[in-house]
């Protein structure tokens, strides 16, 4: 339905005396290692998706239904670090990164993102509506916690998976200042990553039809999945806004 | 058993505490140690006392980076609640094709800031920009918009609007709804005209939502790094350098890890303390 306006949009923008062929195309694939770049972008985006939905699940579980001590002091501590800018923790995370021999490997771009303070405190919030006898009446069952988790509650949070789902999506595939400071191996370079060292190392060059398809790339997959769920992309944006 | 059920919560969270420790605990304990120090990495840690905090107040970059997020801001922020409240304002009366317009305002919120960059590039280019070709066709002279000191922050400030737009639209439109209907008909009886009606009922009713898009504005200036990067590299004459922009050129370009750590600690207690100020005026506006 929205698709025309955002498509004019992009085109009355790029009306720039070279026009997109797929001559730009093939150039780029020549130049820039953009299928690579492809494939780690989806390795990178999709292991931290996975790993903020498991993680912030089993977290938000046990801050929403389960009593322990220093249950309230974790909670907290997650409250807390929302609130901490990144510029504090930008220098040290990376010499952590040297220290651990990551540089220059996926771990560097996956791990320090695996886990999400706003995707715990969504679950925690999800969860506390979910009524407690369902649990109960599962714990009778024989299942176990993870069972819980995953087979009872995961099920009734649709909503809330979708939108922590998207939202981690979205960030981990757009970041682009953390790989460019981690990694330096061009064949393990992220997509958006390629791109802004292509458009700022001349290699472009007076070539702006190939710079202008490499941006078409970058946006290309995530702006497909926003065409099919646009509702769900505008709630959860809206949605973590509200919410900081 | 009881063991069992008692260990059971401290390894679902285990996870969370391990992370904390190593991406946030340690680090922001380990920049506060690093901010004493001269340190490249490589070499052993000198340590330097104080000589940091004091070349911090010495740095004429650092202090322009300062000035030129207090630029951004100073542009970025009134511009983007007029344009978002303007075209909330519009959307909200049921208007034809309102989602289409809603969809299409919020994709570059969606799409990597490196592609709008990009895009933005072909706009603001001064041989072959699409603003200055049309500046020509109606016989005025081409803007320096990103090589002129004086204009291209500014320029920076304009283009991180259209980005954001459609976010605080979105959010704009859910604070709008939330104003009981009844006080516009209670207007209405008293045949308040649409400006009273905005400035009396709307704007009041949805303070809250303003005050939300000055702390995402403020954390987003204060986060600015690749569309300089991209645009200018914080040129014309250091004009576009951003508080990460100097981070990052400090610590991965020259190797001042102190410094850069020092830079960041900097940077993070001033937007901490821009957001407090803004609470606490919005607060009294109440």
């Amino acid at each position: 339905m929205a698709s025309i306006a955002p498509e004019n949009e992009i085109g009355s923008l790029t009306l720039a005396p070279t026009s997109l062929t797929l001559n730009s195309y093939s150039q780029m694939v020549d130049k820039i290692p953009i299928g690579g770049a492809f494939i780690n972008s989806l390795i990178v985006a999709s292991s931290i998706t996975i790993g903020v939905l498991v993680f912030g699940s089993m977290i938000g579980y046990a801050l929403s239904k389960l009593v322990f001590k220093g249950r309230n002091l974790i909670f907290y501590i997650i409250i807390f670090t929302m609130t901490l800018p990144f510029q504090i923790t930008l220098i040290p995370q990376y010499i952590i990164m040297v220290k651990f021999g990551w540089i220059d490997t996926y771990w560097a771009l996956i791990v320090p993102y695996l886990i999400n303070a706003l995707s715990i405190i969504m679950f925690r919030q999800y969860f506390k509506s979910i009524p407690d006898s369902l649990i109960d009446a599962a714990r009778l069952d024989g299942c176990n916690e993870l069972q819980i988790i995953f087979r009872i509650l995961w099920p009734n949070s649709m909503p809330a998976i979708v939108t922590i789902g998207i939202i981690t999506f979205m960030a981990s595939w757009n970041e682009v200042l953390w790989p460019l400071i981690v990694i330096r191996d061009e064949s393990l370079m992220t997509m958006p990553q390629l791109v802004t060292l292509f458009a700022v190392g001349g290699r472009a060059d007076s070539q702006l039809g190939v710079k202008l398809a490499s941006a078409v790339m970058l946006a290309l997959p995530i702006v497909i999945a926003y065409l099919f769920f646009q509702k769900y992309f505008i709630q959860s944006m809206a949605s973590t806004g509200i919410k900081e | 058993m009881i063991n069992r059920k008692k260990i059971l919560p401290y390894l679902l969270v285990s996870p969370y505490v391990i992370h904390f420790i190593l991406f946030v605990a340690f680090p922001v304990g380990f920049s506060i140690v690093l901010t004493f120090h001269k340190w490249n990495i490589i070499s052993p840690m000198e340590f330097t006392g104080l000589n940091n905090y004091i070349r911090l107040f010495n740095d004429k970059t650092f202090l322009k980076s300062m000035g030129n997020t207090i630029i951004f801001l100073l542009i970025h922020i009134p511009l983007q609640i007029i344009f978002a409240l303007f075209l909330a304002e519009i959307l909200n009366q049921n208007i034809k094709l309102r989602g289409v317009f809603r969809g299409a305002f919020f994709l570059p919120v969606i799409v990597s800031g490196v592609v709008v960059t990009i895009l933005w590039q072909q706009l603001y280019g001064y041989d072959t920009g699409l603003l200055n070709r049309l500046l020509i066709m109606i016989g005025l002279d081409k803007v320096g918009w990103l090589t002129d000191p004086n204009i291209a922050m500014a320029s920076i400030a304009v283009m991180a609007t259209w980005k954001n737009v459609g976010l605080y639209i979105v959010l704009f439109l859910v604070g709008l709804q939330t104003v009981p209907t009844q006080y516009y008909e209670a207007a209405d009886l008293e045949g308040a005209t649409h400006t009273q009606k905005f400035f009396k009922i709307t704007l009041p009713m949805i303070n809250p939502t303003i005050f939300m898009v000055m702390i995402l504005s403020t954390i987003g200036g204060f986060s600015l790094f690749i569309e300089p990067y991209i645009m200018t590299g914080g040129g014309p004459l250091n004009s576009t350098v951003s508080a990460v922009l100097y981070i990052y050129k400090q610590g991965f370009f020259y190797y001042h890890m102190g410094y850069a750590a020092t830079l960041g600690l900097f940077f993070a207690f001033i937007i901490l303390a821009v957001i407090m100020i803004q609470k606490k005026f919005i607060e009294k506006d109440h």
